[in-house]
């Protein structure tokens, strides 16, 4: 049963990724993306980690992809279809990242060795213990993400305000 | 728990059981609402078709399932399809995790009067409700019009922002709760003060009627409600978002908004009402799902009414009350609640 959905999430991830990347109309991309996000959240389900499943839809669907659709609709109302502005280099440099990155996720494996995925403990991946890993374990790292953030957000807001400072 | 098909066919009939539940009080939903809106403008209202025009949503429902099957000239053929679908479908799903009967009526000891009670529990409403987002974008986008486009961009930009105050609400809830779940949360308001006193959360004074309200003016903005029904504004918008949709499409959208307000008012009961909770329901278990139903019903009634009542705000204004002020009144809530349950841990579950 699991190895079953595993496939079918697996698959989708996948397809829905490629679907993304190979669409010309931007609109399209971002739905694609949304299979995406959908599909990988299915796969934490799969690991018991009910909790992250549910934040990887409420964050990143509800949230980012929303904001990512809100500016192309904006931007390319009419269509949804970008003039492609092509950067020089795009092409090369496209295929040397994908490549370097390609290298380093194979090297991590090589280097666990593919074995059997240890089946998860069901209790792992609830509120409670999330809560207590990232307030106990990961305090810092968590603080400084939210440090982080809110310069982003001050930023976002003085670039805003700029004009009616002259 | 019995085998895992036995789970599976439970709950399979449970979904059905609420799937059509729900049709029918949208059916019936769009009957009260014209004629309650009716009576508030002193009119009379659809009363020709059966008794009481009883018969209208069904005379509606044939009337739309003949109507022609269009596509507006330029539309984004796929999306334009997926849109309505999309939409009606995660508002049936974010009902699921409602509880509307007390946990202890089993069948092969499957709970009966909930579908799902994930360990997420009320953030999966939320989940759900943004996937739910994109019926709403993606309709008006792909109908490559300019009213829905608008419609669209109101309609996403006001459910973000409103988003962020709900949420924070619910967190002081789920404070006092001490748990996600919410048959639980329902569960510690089934107990009483002072031995008569329901400890609803609306009673956790002075916390609890201020998150209400807050969630209550969040949820209006979030199911596109007046005063807040600015995407569909007909008078600027045609009709917003589903502008250019017709017959089942459109009625999909329609379905989806009747549902969407329903799990909106059986959020707030379970969360500040004590959800089925009533009286003579530790004798007669099955008596708390009328008492959730009459206390939705009471909801669904007050948005009605709160329809023909106000006018609508203007856009800069919906902001300012959903930035300014909404924001900044759930944060002090949650820092209030966050001391009340530090003082008193008996009041958290805790």
């Amino acid at each position: 049963m699991r190895s079953v959905l595993f496939w079918i999430l697996a698959l989708a991830a996948v397809g829905s990724s490629l679907t993304m990347i190979t669409r010309s109309k931007p609109v399209h991309s971002a739905i694609a993306f949304l299979g995406t996000l959908v599909s990988l959240a299915g796969l934490f389900l799969l690991l018991y980690a009910q909790f992250v499943a549910i934040l990887q839809i409420v964050i990143y669907a509800g949230a980012i992809l929303v904001l990512f659709l809100f500016v192309i609709m904006l931007l390319h109302a009419r269509s949804g279809e970008g003039s492609v502005e092509k950067l020089r280099l795009q092409r090369p440099l496209a295929i040397v990242l994908s490549l370097a990155l390609l290298a380093g996720v194979s090297f991590l494996f090589l280097q666990a060795g593919l074995s059997e995925a240890p089946t998860p403990a069901a209790g792992m991946g609830t509120a409670e213990e999330v809560g207590k890993t990232l307030f106990d374990h990961f305090i810092l790292p968590f603080e400084v993400a939210s440090v982080l953030l809110l310069a982003g957000i001050l930023g976002a807001v003085v670039l805003s305000k700029k004009e009616s400072w002259s | 728990m019995g085998p895992l098909w036995v789970v599976l066919a439970i709950t399979a009939v449970k979904s059905l059981v609420v799937i059509v539940a729900l049709l029918t009080a949208f059916a019936y939903m769009t009957w009260l609402e014209r004629r309650l809106v009716s009576r508030f403008q002193v009119r009379i209202g659809p009363n020709r078709v059966g008794p009481f025009g009883l018969l209208q949503p069904v005379a509606d429902g044939i009337k739309l399932f003949f109507k022609e099957d269009f596509m507006p000239s330029g539309a984004d053929r796929a999306l334009y399809f997926i849109a309505p679908g999309l939409a009606m479908v995660t508002a049936f799903t974010a009902f699921a995790v409602i509880p509307f009967g007390p946990p202890e009526v089993k069948l092969w000891g499957v709970p009966l009067l909930q579908i799902a009670n994930p360990n997420a529990g009320i953030l999966f409403i939320l989940a759900v409700s943004s996937i739910g987002l994109y019926g709403i974008i993606l309709g008006g986008w792909s109908s490559n019009s300019k009213y829905p486009l608008l419609g669209a961009l109101r309609s996403s930009a006001q459910m973000i922002s409103y988003e962020l105050g709900v949420g924070l609400t619910l967190v002081s809830v789920i404070l006092l709760s001490g748990t996600l779940q919410l048959p639980q949360i329902v569960e510690q308001q089934t107990l009483t003060w002072f031995g008569f006193l329901p400890r609803w959360n609306i009673f956790v004074i002075p916390v609890g009627p201020l998150a209400f309200l807050l969630f209550l003016i969040g949820a209006t903005a979030e199911t596109n409600r007046a005063p807040f029904d600015l995407p569909e504004s007909e008078q600027e918008l045609t009709a917003g978002y589903h502008t250019e949709y017709g017959g089942m499409k459109f009625a999909a959208f329609f379905v989806a908004e009747y549902v969407n307000l329903v799990t909106a008012s059986a959020v707030a009961v379970t969360l500040f009402f004590g959800g089925w909770d009533g009286p003579f329901v530790d004798q007669v278990p099955l008596l708390g799902v009328l008492w959730f139903i009459a206390k939705v019903f009471a909801f669904v009634f007050f948005f009605i009414w709160l329809r023909a009542t106000l006018p609508r705000v203007r856009y800069d204004q919906l902001m300012d009350l959903g930035w300014k002020l909404l924001v900044p009144l759930a944060i002090l809530n949650l820092a209030i609640t966050s001391a009340i349950v530090l003082i008193w841990p008996s009041l958290g579950g805790g």
